[in-house]
This record gives C-alpha cells, structure tokens and sequence, in this order.
C-alpha cells in the first residue's frame, strides 16, 4: 500500500522512493512588452508508476507546466531534475536525448507525420536513437501496434485512420523508444466519448500494467478523478495537489 | 543518416512541382555555366592553338636584351664617357651550325636556322612594310606548320624560280599580288631585288598574314647584304607549354635573346585573364540566381512543415539532426539539378558546336567547343556549395524553432 505526500512524494514501506521528474520553484515568464506568467514557484515530484492529473481552467498553466517537466521548454527561474540530474543547464543535444529515452509525449492532436505511415511514424523515435536493426524496430512497431488493436492498419497512412486510432498510434510512438514517461496533452481532447474511453484505457493499462508513468493534462475532470493523483493549477500555481482514494 | 535522407526525401517527393521548379533552376545555371566556359574555352584553346601552330615556340634572335657596353665599361667598371658609340657587332648568330647542334643536343624539340629582314615590298604603287623569312625547306615542316597553311603548294615551289617568294594571304589581297606576280622587295641596307610570287599561305592570324612572306634561307641572305648569316634559330617543341623555361635557358646559355611564343603574345594571353574572369563573374551569378531559387523551395518546405519540426523535436530529435533534413533536402536539389545540368550543358555544347556561322573574322565556321570534365566538376561543385548555402539558412532557422510555440498555435 502507498501513499502520496503533498509533494507526491510517494512512501514505501517507509522508505521514499526518488522522484522520476521535478519541478522545483519552478516560474516561467513569457518575456515581451508585458511580461506573461505562465506558471510560478511550482514544486513537484512524479513518482514511477503515477497515472497524475494536471488540471485547471483554461489559461491556468497546465499545459505550460507538462512542457516544462516534458523539456519541451525551460523555465525562467528553478529548475527542473530527470532522475535527479538538473536539465536546464544541459546542452540542447542532451536535453533531446532525454526526450528521446526518457519521456514519450501525445499532444491533444496526434501530430503524426502525414507522409509515413502508421507503422513508420512508431519507428521514427527508435530510428533516431538507432539502438536496434530495421528488423527489430520493424517487429517492435509491430508488436506496439498491435498491443493497442492497430495491427491491421500498419501499413496505410494517417489520414486513413479514425481520431482515435490515430491517438493510439501516437500513444504507440510515444512508448517506442520504451521511456519511463508518458506525457500527454489533452489526449481525449479531440476524440468523441467512445474514442476517449479507448485512449484512457490505453493510458491506464500503461500505468497498471507495464508499470510506466503517466501525466495527463485534461479538462475532463471525470477522467482526472480516475486517476491516481490531481495536481490542480490555478493562474499558474498549484492550488491542490491530492492522491485520489479510488483507483479504477 | 537513413532517417535524416529519408524525411528530407519523403519532402521533396511530396513536392514535386516545387522542387521540379528548384532542380530545373539548378539545372539551367549548371548547364548555361558549362556551355558558356566550353564556348569560352574552346575559342581560347583554338586561339592559343592557332599561335602555337603558326609560330615557333621559341625565337632565339641574335639581339641581346640589354645594349651593348662601351669598351671604356668593360675596362674601367666605374667609368662612364659621354658622347661614345658603342661597339658595332657584326649581326648575326655566330656560328650557327654549331649553335644548332648544341640546342639539338638537349632541347626536347626541333631547331631551323632562318633569317629575318625587314623590308618594303612594292607592286602596284603600293609600298607595305613586311617581315621577310629566309628559310630552310627542308628544315621548317620541323617547326612551323607552314607546309599545312600553303595554298595549293609546297615549300619546294620555292626552289621553282629566282628569288621565289610565298606572302601571306592577306599581303596578297592587300597589294593584289597574286601567284606568278612580279614583286620588288627593298631592304634598309638599300638593298633592292625582284621576286616572284610562287604561292600563298593562311595562318589565321591577320599580323602574320598580312605582313610576313617566305623566302629560301639564301635570298634572305642577299636581301640582308651578308652571306652565311642566320639571325634567328627558330624551335619547335613536343611541348609548347613548357616554351618560356626552355627560353630562359637558352637566352641564358646563350645570352642571345631568346623569346618563347608566351612572351610575343603576352597582350593576348593577359586579355584571356580578364575573359576568364568576366566568364567567372557571369557563370557565379546565374549559378547565385539558381541558388534562389533552392533557397525558396527550402524556405518554403520549413514553413508548411513547422509543426513537423515541432514533433520530431519534441519526439528528441537533436537540432542537428533536424538542420541536417533542410541541408539534405538542399543537396538532393543540388545533384540533381547538377545531374541535369550536366545533361543539359552537354548538349547545349553539341548544339552550340553544330551550329554554322560564317563570319570573316574566323576561319572555322564551327564554333569551337571544349570538352572537359573540369567544367562539369566545376559546375557542379559551385551548384552544391551554393544549394547547401542557400538551404542551410531556411534549415538553421527550421532547427531552432521552438516546437511549444508551434505545438501550441497548432491547437
């Protein structure tokens, strides 16, 4: 049995297990004539094995704040640890090394490369890190595809696909270099209610059962209540940050 | 790099239009550039050729470059007196024979004595100043290609009457003197002969054809007042180009004057410098303006394709590797426009050679082409660098956008 600290610090057995990602003091400033804050003073811990929640009205910094702990962006002051090691003052090249073992991002849109199909857009992450042969990275595509029910669809291309397969290609990419964490950006924000249900229990069983990390930006705060932990984000800051009792 | 060629592949096979517009750009200046330095080329290596076959390689005349010193020189070093005419030398180059055969001994080439004499030649009323060359038949097909530039002739005609002479065609056209006529040649040292013209003769080159005539070695020999001289070895050698170090060594064997065709030409020869660059100059801008034309299909691609880059970004692809797809796909532009470039070029030049133009100012009525892969290297390296420049700039940009700013205008 664990529990969650206010810092998600999550105890087992007594002993605190180090945090895979974390924000501390955190603020991002927009520069420009007037300066914009998108979120300030954030500390925050993700555990191994979280399903976590951002959530908060529009224009409160949740998306901001995934594509800060996503190093996707680097914040004004504090900074942000991968596996404890600070990221800001990393070199560019290694900071997208890192997106590429570490962290496995699925926007609200699928964003997948219109010319290659399903099956090529899973391999692109592996062929950028080039640690397997074309055999292994063909298979693995494969075996990714077909574990979300796309296996019969790996040959066509994106735009023959539903919203929802596509998201779950896009799931399959983000899960193809096998990181730790999965960033999501509003993942069901595009899909109708069926398609959302699938792509959630996609999320879910990648939490469950193949022990990743999953934080989810959402509006949906349904969703957001079945999940393991809600971090909610008001005008850049966060206001609540609670473990959710029921896991479904 | 299998994926870098494959994503900047996948972006101009999806663009086939556009990039058929930057390859057909490349191509155009590639294949101008190679016609234009083929044309520039060929006439200069004809021209060069015509100088070459027209004249000896080198002159060794028996004037020295520097006056001669007065004797009170030679004895006192610091002294200089006034009003003195220096020391006539008896013209000529002494002891020719012997001359000959110590060349011959080491010069990589053929050696014929001549005599040279200035001199009037009249007919018709007409007086026009011409250079006389008293020459060896049997010895002059060794340096000079006169035997191929008589008209209807051989060097023997000269033997075929007293005092033959063979002028130049434009000498005839000049003074009307054609083959059979009776001219009057009247030298400086008053020396005053008829001749008979036995023949006529074309180089090419107006000075030469205009003023200069042949003569056997013995009647240059009457005309100049003095029997047995040679002033002038005349040399032919395997390798032209090499014709200035051979003539510095003479002249400094020698101390004869000793002039290789590059140094008689030199006015020429400095003109084809400037051609050169004004050639350079024009092949640089149409390949600058094809390069545009590669910096607009870049430019283009990275724009339509921001939210792409913002993904493959995201998904931890380095800056690097990103600013390689735009440079890639730059270069795929590049070689292929180059390739077709080469094509196109080739035959432009064909086209160009084929083509007839009568002009009086040309012997040939082909234009003279040259054909040589350094102008297809050349082309084609300067169509590279000039792609990879031109995409680099669009790429650069492409791999530093920042991909939360396109993921976010995205949604």
């Amino acid at each position: 049995m664990s529990a969650v600290d206010t810092q998600g610090a999550r105890t087992v057995g007594g002993a605190t297990a180090a945090p895979l990602i974390e924000a501390r003091n955190v603020t991002r400033i927009l520069p420009g004539i007037v300066p914009t804050t998108l979120v300030h003073d954030i500390d925050l811990a993700i555990r191994e094995n979280e399903f976590v929640a951002i959530t908060g009205p529009s224009g409160s910094g949740k998306s901001s704040l995934l594509y800060l702990l996503g190093l996707l962006d680097l914040p004004t002051t504090g900074e942000v640890l991968i596996r404890g090691e600070e990221t800001a003052r990393m070199p560019e090249e290694n900071r997208a090394h890192a997106r590429l073992t570490m962290l496995g991002f699925v926007f609200q849109f699928h964003f997948l490369l219109p010319e290659f199909t399903v099956r090529e857009n899973v391999m692109l992450p592996m062929r950028a890190l080039g640690r397997l042969s074309k055999v292994e990275m063909r298979a693995r595509g494969g075996d990714l595809l077909g574990s979300l029910g796309l296996g019969d669809h790996m040959d066509k291309r994106p735009d023959q696909l539903s919203g929802g397969q596509r998201q779950r290609v896009a799931v399959a990419r983000a899960l193809a270099n096998e990181p730790p964490v999965i960033l999501a950006d509003e993942p069901t924000g595009s899909l109708d209610s069926k398609a959302s249900e699938q792509v959630f229990e996609v999320l879910r069983d990648l939490v469950r059962t193949h022990g990743k990390t999953v934080v989810a930006v959402t509006h949906d705060l349904e969703l957001a209540a079945r999940m393991d932990r809600q971090i909610e984000l008001i005008d850049g800051a966060i206001v609540a940050d609670k473990a959710v009792s029921a896991r479904q | 790099m299998n994926l870098i060629f494959d994503i900047a592949w996948t972006h101009v096979r999806g663009r086939v239009r556009q990039t058929g517009f930057a390859v057909a750009g490349v191509a155009t200046g590639v294949g101008f550039s190679i016609m234009m330095a083929s044309l520039m080329q060929g006439s200069q290596d004809d021209f060069t050729q015509r100088l070459i076959n027209t004249l000896p390689h080198i002159t060794v005349s028996d004037e020295r470059r520097t006056p001669p010193k007065q004797p009170a020189e030679t004895l006192f070093g610091a002294a200089e007196i006034h009003g003195l005419t220096p020391e006539a030398r008896r013209p000529g180059i002494k002891n020719p024979l012997a001359s000959i055969a110590g060349l011959e001994a080491w010069v990589p080439g053929a050696v014929a004595p001549s005599v040279r004499v200035a001199a009037i030649v009249r007919y018709a009323s007409q007086d026009v100043a011409i250079s006389i060359i008293g020459i060896d038949p049997r010895r002059e097909p060794m340096v000079s290609d006169l035997p191929k530039q008589l008209r209807g002739i051989t060097l023997s005609a000269l033997y075929r009457a007293t005092n033959a002479i063979i002028i130049g065609d434009g000498l005839s056209d000049r003074i009307g003197a054609r083959t059979g006529a009776n001219i009057t040649l009247q030298t400086s040292e008053g020396m005053r002969l008829n001749a008979q013209v036995v023949g006529v003769f074309h180089t090419g080159v107006q000075s030469i054809d205009q003023r200069t005539a042949y003569v056997l070695i013995k009647t240059g020999q009457i005309l100049s007042r003095q029997t047995g001289l040679v002033n002038e070895l005349r040399l032919r050698l395997r390798d032209p180009m090499i014709s200035r170090e051979i003539a510095a060594r003479i002249e400094g064997d020698t101390t004869y004057k000793s002039v290789s065709w590059q140094e008689s030409n030199e006015d020429l020869l400095n003109s084809f410098i400037i051609r050169n660059i004004i050639m350079f100059a024009v092949v640089g801008a149409i390949l600058l303006v094809a390069s545009f034309g590669t910096y607009n299909i870049i430019s283009t691609i990275t724009h339509e394709k921001a939210r792409d880059i913002a993904i493959m970004k995201s998904l931890g692809l380095s800056e690097f590797t990103v600013r390689s797809i735009f440079v890639v796909e730059a270069l795929i532009i590049g070689i292929a426009g180059a390739l077709a470039g080469f094509l196109l070029g080739y035959l432009l030049c064909l086209a160009l050679g084929s083509v007839t133009i009568k002009s009086p100012f040309m012997d040939t009525d082909r234009l003279p082409m040259a054909y040589t892969y350094t102008h297809y290297l050349l082309a084609g390296a300067v169509a590279l660098v000039s792609s990879v420049v031109a995409g680099y700039q669009p790429a650069r940009k492409a791999a530093r956008l920042h991909p939360v700013e396109i993921i976010r205008g995205a949604t």
